[in-house]
């Protein structure tokens, strides 16, 4: 499935989530982005701000809804090499959520410290 | 680093978002329904203007001309064309979309 | 220099496709080179060769396929978002059983691996949607 890039760049690609799930294709069209990215081997970071981090809570049971519930996707990230995932403290603050209320690991970072990881990327996808 | 708005900062909190994570030195360009968030004497003026100390500011005039804003754009804010956008896209390392 | 463009939104209801036009526009103006134009999410809807806009409107999947023509750009519409969206070229047209295609001149469709290489190949990437 890998397709053949020219020379071994390797770029630092930033994933911006900043929507919810599910009351847009946003979340989960951006998610197949990284899945497919994944083989072309970049250094992959994906940001999840403000609404973004509902993307990531537990506990999403979407039979009635009749669509797919991708959140468990999150958790095989972990398989495609993408470990970077931050994600905007006051968001979940704001939100009365914690780490605690996420389905997969992630590192929580304040604004300064997002802002820092942002300026040092290459490609910026937003969605 | 060059940022983009393009919405109002009225309805959404895009613009504050993007003034929160832009750092010193970088750029931010308002667009589309974005170039709102140039205009003078509004509730998120000031707040923009504070913001004018720190990253610099501009607002593509074709979307200014369109909302017929061009006579309320706020001292600092820069207007530039399509070609302008393309400067500054190529004089900045990367470009961050705020939707 | 090199740009990629990412377009997330159909034609009409957002701005996003008429601004990464008249930006292509004008980096083309300037000389620049633009390594692909990648349509993605309702993006992938400024691909369909059957509107008819009124008269005095702009034409902007026209317009994509003349300046592709023109510029020799390449226009990606990403197959998954087609698919889901009802984008068909007759290749897809014929894998997927259908009576008919309908994509414009100068777009093709291909996979999500062509936006990674976007941003891979140009020195900037640029992204236009909602």
């Amino acid at each position: 499935m890998a397709e053949e890039t020219q020379g071994g760049a390797v770029k630092k690609f930033l994933y911006v989530n900043r929507k919810a799930p599910y009351g847009t294709i946003y979340a989960l069209e951006s998610l197949e982005v990284v899945l497919i990215g994944a083989a072309f081997e970049q250094d992959v970071s994906i940001a999840f701000i403000g609404d973004g981090v509902y993307q990531l809570t537990k506990g999403q049971n979407t039979k009635a809804l009749e669509v797919k519930n991708f959140s468990p996707t999150f958790r095989a990230l972990e398989d495609y090499d993408v470990t970077k995932l931050y994600v905007e403290q006051e968001a979940l603050q704001a939100r009365g959520l914690s780490e605690a209320d996420l389905v997969v690991p992630v590192e929580v970072v304040d604004a300064r410290r997002m802002a820092e990881i942002m300026e040092g990327q290459d490609v910026i996808l937003s969605f | 680093m060059l940022h983009t708005v393009n919405k109002s900062p009225f309805e959404q909190r895009t613009l504050e978002t993007c003034l929160k994570f832009a750092r010193q030195g970088s750029a931010v360009l308002l667009i589309e329904d974005g170039v709102y968030g140039a205009a003078r004497d509004t509730a998120v003026s000031k707040q923009v203007q504070e913001a004018l100390k720190s990253v610099s500011i501009y607002a593509l005039k074709a979307d200014v001309e369109a909302r017929g804003m061009q006579d309320r754009v706020m001292d600092g804010v820069r207007l530039v064309d399509y070609g302008g956008f393309v400067d500054l896209v190529a004089e900045h390392n990367a470009v961050q979309s705020w939707l | 220099m090199k740009l990629s463009i990412l377009v997330n939104e159909g034609p009409y209801t957002h701005q996003a496709s008429d601004t990464a036009y008249q930006f292509v526009k004008a980096a083309l103006a300037k000389g620049h080179e633009i390594f692909r134009v990648f349509f993605y999410h309702d993006g992938v809807n400024n691909g369909t060769r059957l509107t008819v806009p009124p008269q005095d409107e702009r034409n902007i999947v026209k317009r994509w396929s003349d300046l592709a023509a023109q510029h020799k750009l390449d226009l990606v519409v990403c197959i998954a978002a087609a698919q889901r969206r009802g984008i068909m070229d007759a290749a897809e047209a014929k894998r997927h059983g259908k009576d008919a295609n309908n994509i414009a001149p100068g777009f093709r469709v291909s996979g999500l691996g062509q936006l990674i290489e976007a941003g891979i190949q140009a020195d900037r990437l640029v992204v236009f949607g909602d």
